[in-house]
């Protein structure tokens, strides 16, 4: 959890580890305007980590990135080519211009596939689309997930047609982010201590999964 | 045979461990997965008339002993809840619907339409510190928390349940007047009022700057309160602040509640904690001779065995 003091505090997954940590944010409301602001030196505050993170399963991987989905799966791929695995890159984003970390990961050693909505760069569509092209090419042990829950429930059929184990990370209104306020409940389990990251036999018990989410008020939204 | 069943106020409980208000409840499948685990009895989130979105981050702070919260009350509102007391209901054990409100005539209002969406009792939420207008703010004087009391149960048609503050100057006259109102039972205690201030930012870190202090820290205050509320009242008394262990149960037990209710142990370990909490409580029934709950109930009073 990021706390930025005086503003507010929300859940950030890491995008870069090892010797630093960094964090990679989209402006979207109130706290992330005033992190843009911050001027090198300043502070805020942080707790955790919390949670459950991706874990590396197998050695033939996909990884499938929507929009800012991409900042807590840039660091999988380089970890996972760190550990002799071959992975598969698929980038989507809404345009060219809103593709992130496409250097990075390509430098990484990874094999990159971009998608745009726009078809300004790559693949013209969703990266489910591409990612389905993707899999009817090449064998992988794991299928590995994070961007808009559409993206995900595409990505999980997929996954359960062709047997393939899967993890995606899920996104909820977070408030204590330790598992007790139930505000990310999906399906009695919360995303902020039994997720975010999920495998495929959880995300298929879940009757949510891509119909609803809590508001700040607890109330059934649609996602 | 020893057995850990309890009758609070006609609802029984297979064991006298509940769901504390606040954690774990804002959902109906959630406060399932702690009727699985193994609670007694279930305290739903406290609901109040309209949607509410609660304070905004940050909500709670950890500490060595305990957590701070100010979540601020976010509640779907009853119309909305309704489906998830529902829910909450398929996991087979009795569900205290619990409610805030800022006067008598919402809270009554509140307390009749938590029966009729299937509570089996109610709640009063008299004292949560961190709410304008709600809480503690009504639940801090005898005069309020009879009226309160009275009005409810006249609405309701499930027993009344008063959950007091414990930032009082006494909370047995508080537990006294709820009595008088009519209220079948008393719950003690909310949280502590509480601040956390980082020195790097030089400000409270909770938003609201205040907030309610859980677990071990208060178990000491609450024994107490329940202790002193025992010797007060004649009407059933679940006490809550610190439980996490059989033992914990136990102080409470024998200061005289009925039951106990567990909230912020499932933060450091999980809803596991119900059964854990059961298992010690018969270990210690086993060894020690005593055959029911009620056998063991306020026997820490000199003279009230």
């Amino acid at each position: 959890m990021v706390w930025v003091p005086g503003i507010d505090e929300f859940p950030m997954s890491l995008s870069y580890s090892g010797d630093a940590f960094g964090i990679t944010y989209q402006i979207i409301g109130e706290g992330t305007k005033a992190l843009a602001s911050k001027k090198v030196g300043d502070k805020v505050g942080i707790r955790g980590p919390y949670g459950k993170g991706f874990a590396i399963h197998g050695r033939r991987l996909l990884l499938v990135a929507g929009g800012a989905g991409m900042a807590p799966l840039a660091p999988l791929a380089e970890d996972a080519v760190a550990h002799k695995c071959s992975v598969d890159f698929v980038i989507g984003a809404r345009t060219a211009r809103e593709l992130l970390f496409e250097t990075r990961t390509a430098e990484s050693g990874a094999r990159i596939h971009i998608s745009t909505d726009d078809g300004s760069k790559g693949f013209k569509g969703l990266a489910t689309d591409l990612a389905r092209t993707v899999v009817s090419k090449a064998q992988f042990e794991c299928l590995y997930a994070c961007g808009p829950e559409r993206m995900v429930v595409g990505l999980l059929s997929i996954a359960t047609e062709k047997g393939l184990p899967m993890q995606a990370s899920l996104e909820r209104i977070m408030k204590c982010g330790i598992g007790v306020c139930d505000s990310c409940a999906v399906d009695g389990k919360h995303v902020c201590r039994d997720g975010p990251v999920f495998k495929e036999v959880e995300l298929r018990k879940f009757a949510e999964l891509g119909k609803t989410k809590l508001d700040l008020c607890g109330r059934k939204t649609p996602v | 045979m020893t057995h850990l069943s309890v009758d609070i106020c006609g609802l029984k409980l297979k064991n006298p461990t509940m769901l504390a208000s606040g954690v774990f409840d804002e959902t109906g499948k959630s406060m399932l997965e702690v009727a699985k685990a193994g609670a007694g009895a279930i305290v739903t989130k406290s609901i109040g008339k309209e949607p509410r979105p609660g304070h905004p981050n940050p909500s709670i702070v950890e500490l060595e002993s305990g957590l701070l919260n100010a979540m601020g009350l976010p509640n779907p509102g009853i119309g909305a809840y309704a489906s998830e007391i529902k829910e909450a209901k398929l996991g087979g054990v009795p569900i205290v619907g619990s409610v805030f409100g800022g006067t008598e005539e919402e809270i009554a209002d509140l307390a009749h339409a938590m029966a009729e969406a299937g509570a089996d009792a109610v709640e009063l939420n008299l004292s949560c510190p961190h709410a304008k207008g709600y809480g503690t703010e009504i639940g801090s004087t005898p005069e309020r928390v009879e009226s309160i009391c009275r009005q409810s149960k006249k609405r309701a048609s499930v027993p009344i349940f008063a959950k007091l503050t414990p930032n009082t100057s006494s909370i047995a006259d508080l537990a006294l007047a709820a009595e008088r109102g009519g209220a079948d039972a008393v719950v003690a205690i909310n949280t502590l009022k509480g601040m956390a201030i980082s020195p790097e930012a030089k400000m409270p870190i909770l938003a609201n700057k205040v907030g309610g202090l859980s677990g071990p820290a208060i178990r000491p205050v609450g024994v107490r309160c329940v202790y002193e509320i025992y010797e007060a009242v004649k009407i059933p008394i679940v006490g809550v602040g610190g439980v996490s262990s059989g033992r914990d149960a136990l102080e409470y037990i024998m200061a005289g509640a009925r039951g106990v209710q567990i909230g912020t142990a499932l933060w450091t370990e999980g809803s596991e904690v119900f059964n854990k909490v059961c298992r010690e409580i018969l270990g210690f029934m086993e060894e020690n001779g005593y055959e029911t709950i009620m056998d063991m109930v306020g026997v820490a009073h000199s003279g009230r065995h």
